[in-house]
């Protein structure tokens, strides 16, 4: 990654083991994932030793250690869209697409993950495709929406 | 840019925004809240605005896009005053026509109004929809006048007028008396009281002491801390500011989730604010109170919402709880005297402080004061965000303002307080809501998720749902919460999938009880109610699942199985075309069949079906 972002990110932190989590919240929403290289840097810079940063990018949900896909389709599966059926959805990607949550399609064109809640219950069960968030989803629904992910890099690559 | 130096200034700024609301003939409140944006509120914004541009109406109509107004299920909508008119699931291509027909001419689109889903009628004015009369609405009604983005709007509502008289000669012993007098207790889920809170750590000694706003809002079903953040979010900073002179404290920080992005972006947004215009610094008022306040996200660890999890995942680590025998207000974040309270919890500290104690305990039970916003969802009509005085039965919630069973099945519970809460039974619903009631019922007001589950939600599920969830997010820490849960899990697993033994029923009552006397902080403490609720009030359906191998609701996978009902069947094909585990066959017209052994059980077919053909035994 460019050294130059990692810089911009870390501009006012320096030296404040105290800003690991957002140093590495904001590197995680920058790049899709902690690369290893990054997390040495932080390290060194904010002044926590390497075992302790990879202990906070284990405990937190947020980070990943792998790359992500360029589509992130996150399963809302709070309680209130578990009574209306989320748990259809998580089969509805795994026979789709033959992954668990948490992976990756082997192209790297989608990571399925799944949340705990969005707070977006009144409208569920939602599924956030990248940043925006879809209500009422169904399994058809999801179905076109990963077949569209999908199909985007096709036309792309004849492009 | 007008710095706020005095009460008078803020006065100033309330004449300019009067006067220039004034000048418009009308106005139209647009929300776009999370939910708002899911339903594609963002792009009816575009469309109005271009809309009134090209009709040349920016002058005469004022819009005013707010946060959340709490009818989730009816959105996009648009609020037009005067006149209280609502329109509901507004798209962006209708936005020509409600301009020129409603904004020019004054004419009310039927087509728009609620249509009430109990009686059918149309509804033209916000104020007379079942789902707002029974409402209370205190913190949510603030939100129409306030565009987030916008301090002036706030400090037009009266905004940071409580503060004002504050600093201009109310001594912190005052304020914390007062918030006592109130009677206000924690909204994030044990109810503790506010002012007691603050009293200790006002006494605490030491000169560094920090206040924290809790929007870790984990609990899922629970969505109002969100809401509260987004749409008010001066709100929430000037009730931290109360409380930090209160308690002499200098630094605050907002510890929000960072699965609520457009709640960190509003917070941040309005701490820039008030920065800008002096209400965070130095000298604030020209007093000698200093304060400033800082976001902090969290990273996605339900555990987080506990108090010293949280306080030390401010700190940058791992964010583990700690034994709570030196309590947070004389030790907590690094180790000062810390006040940790939840958004909804600082929302209701200016108007306590502009309106006094009274006015506050006016409303509410002897033990419980003032309103509870609570995050109505699951199986009824009307979902969204409900603020009702404490003390509301929950039959009132759940029938007037939620309009009762969603698909014509019949309530069986209510699930409140999230993971830490219980289910409460349809028999139990004249219950009114307030901390303790709840409690002695066997669940817990939570942060106020009310999920409510019908005839085709199995209990056994339920729980084997939450303790999936809390084995997931224990951190690990105590052996009884990270082994209980899990041993627990593994029980309630066999039941579900149709190999549990009678005496495992007594076993899991009694590790429930265990882990709940024996676990470490908050977390574990609770986790074994969502079991203990269930073996109390729904043991039946334990043992048709044990005794029986059966599931009455029709949800456990291993104890059903799907067919087709010939009668029913068109031989349409979608379903055949859909399954992913092909175990569907038939030919076009044909009645359709469903290979029992392939099935996967995966419900993909019954949201597919248009004729209800696939049955559930």
């Amino acid at each position: 990654m460019a050294m130059m972002n990692l810089d911009s990110i870390l501009e006012g932190r320096r030296s404040q083991p105290h800003m690991l989590v957002e140093v590495m919240l904001d590197l995680q929403d920058q790049e899709g994932y902690l690369p290893e290289e990054a997390l040495k840097t932080v390290s060194k810079e904010l002044g926590v030793p390497l075992i302790d940063v990879y202990r906070v990018a284990h405990f937190y949900k947020a980070f990943s250690l792998k790359p992500r896909g360029k589509n992130v389709i996150t399963i809302c599966t709070g309680t209130a869209c578990h009574v209306r059926g989320s748990d259809l959805l998580v089969n509805q990607v795994k026979g789709q697409l033959g992954i668990e949550p948490g992976d990756t399609t082997p192209d790297g064109q989608i990571t399925v993950e799944c949340v705990n809640c969005v707070g977006a219950c009144a409208l569920g069960p939602i599924v956030v495709h990248n940043e925006s968030y879809c209500k009422n989803m169904t399994p058809g629904k999801l179905r076109k929406k990963i077949d569209k992910a999908a199909g985007v890099k096709k036309e792309k690559k004849h492009a | 840019m007008p710095r706020v130096s005095h009460a008078k200034d803020l006065e100033i700024i309330r004449t300019q925004v009067d006067g220039k609301r004034n000048r418009a003939r009308l106005e139209m409140v647009i929300p776009n809240g999370t939910c708002c944006q899911a339903s594609g509120s963002a792009a009816l914004i575009d469309a109005v605005r271009a809309e009134l541009a090209r009709q040349g109406l920016l002058q005469d109509v004022a819009l005013r896009v707010t946060g959340c107004l709490g009818f989730c299920e009816q959105e996009p909508v648009i609020l037009i005053e005067p006149g209280n008119i609502l329109y509901c699931h507004v798209a962006a291509k209708d936005a020509a026509e409600i301009v020129s027909r409603t904004a020019q001419k004054g004419e009310i689109l039927e087509q728009f109004l609620f249509a009430d889903p109990v009686s059918g009628k149309r509804i033209q004015m916000e104020s007379d929809i079942p789902f707002y009369k029974a409402q209370t609405r205190q913190l949510i009604r603030m939100h129409r006048f306030v565009d987030p983005f916008s301090i002036d709007d706030y400090i037009a509502t009266g905004g940071y007028k409580a503060i004002a008289k504050v600093l201009a000669g109310v001594k912190p012993e005052e304020i914390i008396a007062e918030v006592k007098a109130a009677g206000l207790r924690g909204r994030g889920g044990a109810g503790f009281p506010t002012g007691r809170k603050w009293e200790e750590a006002h006494e605490a000694p030491g000169d560094e002491k920090y206040v924290i706003c809790n929007a870790d809002e984990g609990d899922p079903g629970a969505y109002m801390d969100r809401c509260l953040l987004e749409a008010n979010p001066h709100e929430v900073l000037e009730g931290m500011m109360i409380g930090a002179y209160a308690v002499g404290a200098n630094k605050g920080y907002i510890y929000v989730r960072r699965e609520y992005p457009l709640a960190v972006k509003h917070a941040r947004i309005a701490i820039g604010q008030a920065r800008e215009y002096g209400l965070l610094g130095d000298n604030i008022l020209g007093s000698n109170f200093c304060f400033d306040v800082e976001v902090a996200r969290g990273g996605g660890a339900f555990v987080c919402g506990e108090s010293t999890a949280l306080m030390t995942s401010i700190e940058g680590k791992v964010g583990e709880p700690r034994a709570k025998d030196v309590h947070t207000v004389k030790e907590g974040l690094w180790n000062r005297p810390t006040v940790l309270n939840n958004v909804e919890t600082w929302a209701n500290v200016p108007s306590i402080m502009l309106n006094g104690a009274k006015w506050f305990a006016s409303r509410g039970t002897d033990s419980s004061k003032g309103t509870k916003i609570l995050a109505l969802t699951g199986q009824v009509k009307n979902t969204g965000l409900v603020e009702v005085a404490m003390g509301t039965p929950i039959r009132t919630i759940v029938y007037d303002i939620g309009g009762g069973p969603k698909n014509g099945n019949k309530i069986k519970a209510v699930q409140t307080g999230g993971p830490s809460g219980g289910c409460i039974p349809e028999r139990l619903f004249d219950l009114p809501v307030d901390f303790d009631a709840l409690w002695d019922a066997g669940s817990m007001m939570g942060s106020g998720g009310m999920v409510v589950m019908d005839d085709k939600t199995c209990m056994v599920d339920v729980a084997r749902y939450f303790l999936k969830f809390l084995q997931d997010e224990s951190c690990g820490k105590c052996v009884p919460c990270r082994v209980g849960i899990d041993r627990m899990l593994e029980i309630v697993t066999d039941i579900a999938e149709g190999h549990g033994r009678p005496e495992q029923i007594p076993l899991l009552q009694e590790l429930a009880e265990t882990v709940a006397e024996a676990s470490l902080c908050g977390l574990g403490k609770s986790a074994p109610n969502p079991v203990l609720s269930t073996l109390r009030y729904f043991i039946d359906e334990y043992t048709a699942h044990v005794h029986g191998r059966q599931c009455p609701a029709g949800v456990c996978k291993a104890l059903i199985t799907y067919a087709i009902d010939a009668e029913k069947c068109t031989g349409c094909g979608v379903c055949l075309k859909s399954c992913p585990h092909d175990s569907i066959t038939g030919e076009k017209k044909k009645v359709h069949i469903i290979d029992a052994g392939l099935c996967q059980k995966c419900g993909i077919c019954i949201s597919e079906c248009k004729f209800d053909a696939i049955t559930v035994k």
